[in-house]
């Protein structure tokens, strides 16, 4: 933190103190507690916040702008890089939007497919999220066990996609490929001899789903292990109880959603209410907060963790008993098999204009909103009948939760700022897009 | 779904009265088109009467119709240029509801809903960064997204994809100079719009709600 412009009031006269008065601080945009690129111009009087203007806009790559320069499918690459930390959820919302334009629907295979990725994703986004939540407030620990489960999960992406974070695995009328039947294994090296490899590979040795299962029965000891060193913990809970507390009707005036609503009592989750993909066939719960603290959106989130994994291990029981198509079979959306490709003239034409021009959706307009692990991520698509998107708006959760930051801040001291951005899960890919 | 929707443009088009000029039902979607005039009043109503209680503002945009469907064969749609769009959400009725403000093309001004749902701030911000579309009563209206001392509203149709200006570090004056762009415009796949029979169009034939009128004068 440097001090930008170090406003001191004069002294009135006749008085000997010089007293000093509301500072104006900079903060960022290169601060490790920043979470990103945010600058915040803080005005203080002493330790204490009166004021907080955040400025975004230091990583805006108009996405929206970008999406609406090119063909309908070769955006959905850019939904990964919107909130980089739950790609799949973006492109759920994105493709779920081209869907309803189109008035397709994906397999149910495919949507079991999505609904469990919807749910790793969640937990891959939750424990980034509590790890570095926890290194701002000063626990080391946290981190290097919530990265260790991430490398697992960033396999699962890379086993259907070939890629460890930007997937672009979802496509409209389903996704992009089965489920493999095996999963890649580590190779000997000079630094793994033949027998540690065999114990890093003794969970890989069946298909992608045995993989996830293995992890699913092995998860809830380790948010456990995250809940040893934190829930109970008195400099963890001193630095969080009864901060940056937000009231119910303040969080809808202020549109929250997410684990930030319901971390402040509003019981409220699209998964539930507004349910899409294969929400209404799993049994989850949805945890709710009381009194809106950081504590809270805590504990809500940690319990999330836990749900998504009851949520995964009944996509992965229904997965493993129907296979079935996972892509809708109508060519003007979805390429033909490469097979198909080299004995049928007519798939050859699909083929090529799929990826020449790309198809054209009705006029029309519509909304289509997940549940992503932030908050409600939502895409507003315009369409005027053309192969690409007229107006894409992307919602984006985090958008409206730094909005709120000057709020939440207010009247609190300088070291609670950076546990109260923490508990708002911010990530500068969407709230900049 | 469709009746409750149904049931919401008809409470609307009763207590709305005039303020509502048009209602467009698709998809599951309820849109209703605002009378600029009228958007506070309409605003305020949709919250905090009890049939319609959208307490939450999930979303404000603006739209640049300019160029809208400029490659059918019927030509451009005749209309206003700018509009803002609101989603709004009841957490109640568990609905949804979209609003729809044309603009005046010299002067795209509206009043700010900040003071119904203080969610718009940072909405209204950036749509008047975005599209310099000006919100009348709004605390603090200035760019957020852009670069400080940008200048122009890049989601405007009109605006160049590749901007109007680059970075790059001079040596002689040893700073960050700005200037013009070097970069050519291209476009890798041209817009099309194909509504006509036939054609390769995801429904696989004529698209819901093309008009006959392409066909007729093509």
């Amino acid at each position: 933190m440097s001090r930008e412009a170090g406003r001191r009031e004069r002294p009135t006269k006749g008085s000997r103190v010089a007293e000093i008065r509301n500072y104006t601080m900079n903060f960022g945009p290169q601060h490790p507690a920043a979470h990103g690129v945010l600058r915040l111009v803080l005005e203080l009087d002493g330790e204490v916040i009166q004021r907080i203007d955040p400025h975004v806009g230091l990583l805006h790559r108009a996405t929206e702008k970008l999406a609406e320069s090119k063909p309908y499918n070769q955006s959905i690459g850019y939904m990964d890089r919107l909130d980089y930390v739950s790609m799949m959820c973006n492109e759920h919302a994105y493709v779920r939007a081209i869907e309803k334009l189109a008035g397709i629907e994906a397999p149910i295979r495919a949507q079991y497919i999505r609904t469990m990725f919807d749910e790793i994703t969640r937990i891959l986004n939750h424990l980034l999220w509590l790890g570095a939540r926890a290194l701002d407030i000063g626990a080391m620990t946290v981190f290097l066990y919530a990265f260790r489960e991430r490398e697992d999960l960033f396999d699962c992406y890379e086993a259907v996609s070939g890629a460890r974070m930007h997937a672009t695995y979802y496509r409209p009328g389903g996704v992009y490929r089965d489920l493999p039947d095996a999963m890649p294994k580590y190779q000997p090296s000079k630094w793994h001899d033949a027998k540690d490899v065999a114990r890093l590979n003794s969970n890989r040795e069946g298909s992608l789903l045995d993989f996830i299962w293995d992890f699913t029965e092995r998860f809830p000891g380790y948010v456990d292990e995250y809940e040893t060193l934190l829930t109970d913990n008195r400099i963890w809970k001193q630095r969080t109880v009864g901060i940056g507390v937000i009231a119910p009707e303040r969080a809808l005036a202020l549109g929250y959603s997410g684990p930030m609503l319901r971390g402040s009592g509003v019981e409220w989750d699209l998964r539930k209410k507004q349910p899409y993909a294969m929400y209404d066939r799993v049994d989850f719960d949805i945890p709710v907060g009381v009194n809106g603290d950081c504590y809270d959106r805590y504990l809500v989130r940690v319990e999330e963790m836990r749900q998504s994994n009851r949520i995964v291990r009944q996509c992965v029981e229904w997965l493993r008993r129907n296979p079935g198509p996972v892509m809708v079979d109508n060519h003007k959306i979805a390429p033909p098999r490469r097979e198909e490709m080299k004995a049928d003239m007519e798939a050859l034409i699909h083929h090529f204009k799929l990826f020449t021009e790309g198809y054209c959706l009705p006029e029309g307009e519509v909304y289509a909103a997940v549940e992503a692990p932030k908050g409600e991520f939502g895409i507003y698509m315009v369409s005027d009948g053309a192969n690409k998107p007229y107006r894409v708006k992307i919602r984006a959760p985090g958008f409206a939760h730094l909005a709120s930051l000057d709020e939440m801040a207010k009247g609190h001291m300088i070291a609670d700022l950076v546990a109260m951005i923490g508990s708002q899960d911010i990530v500068f890919g969407e709230v900049d897009r | 779904m469709t009746e409750a929707l149904q049931a919401v443009a008809a409470n609307a088009a009763e207590k709305l009265g005039e303020s509502i000029t048009g209602v467009v039902q698709a998809r599951g979607e309820l849109t209703l088109e605002v009378r600029r005039d009228d958007i506070l009043k309409a605003c305020r109503t949709l919250r905090d009467d009890p049939v319609f209680a959208f307490e939450e503002l999930i979303d404000v945009c603006g739209v640049d119709y300019s160029t809208y469907r400029m490659e059918s064969r019927a030509g451009l749609r005749p209309g206003p240029r700018f509009a803002v769009v609101y989603h709004l959400l009841s957490l109640k009725h568990n609905r949804r509801l979209r609003l729809r403000a044309f603009l005046d093309d010299e002067m795209p001004i509206i009043a700010s809903v900040y003071d119904i749902w203080n969610a718009a701030n940072w909405f209204e911000r950036e749509a008047f960064d975005l599209f310099g579309i000006i919100f009348e009563g709004h605390p603090d209206l200035r760019r957020i997204l852009t670069d400080y001392g940008f200048i122009g509203h890049p989601f405007r149709k009109d605006f160049p994809l590749i901007g109007q200006v680059e970075m790059r570090y001079d040596e002689a004056k040893r700073r960050v100079v700005y200037q013009p762009v070097t970069i050519e415009p291209r476009v890798l796949v041209p817009r099309v719009i194909r509504d006509v029979q036939g054609s390769t169009n995801v429904a696989g034939g004529r698209t819901p709600g093309a008009t006959d009128e392409g066909f007729a004068r093509g």
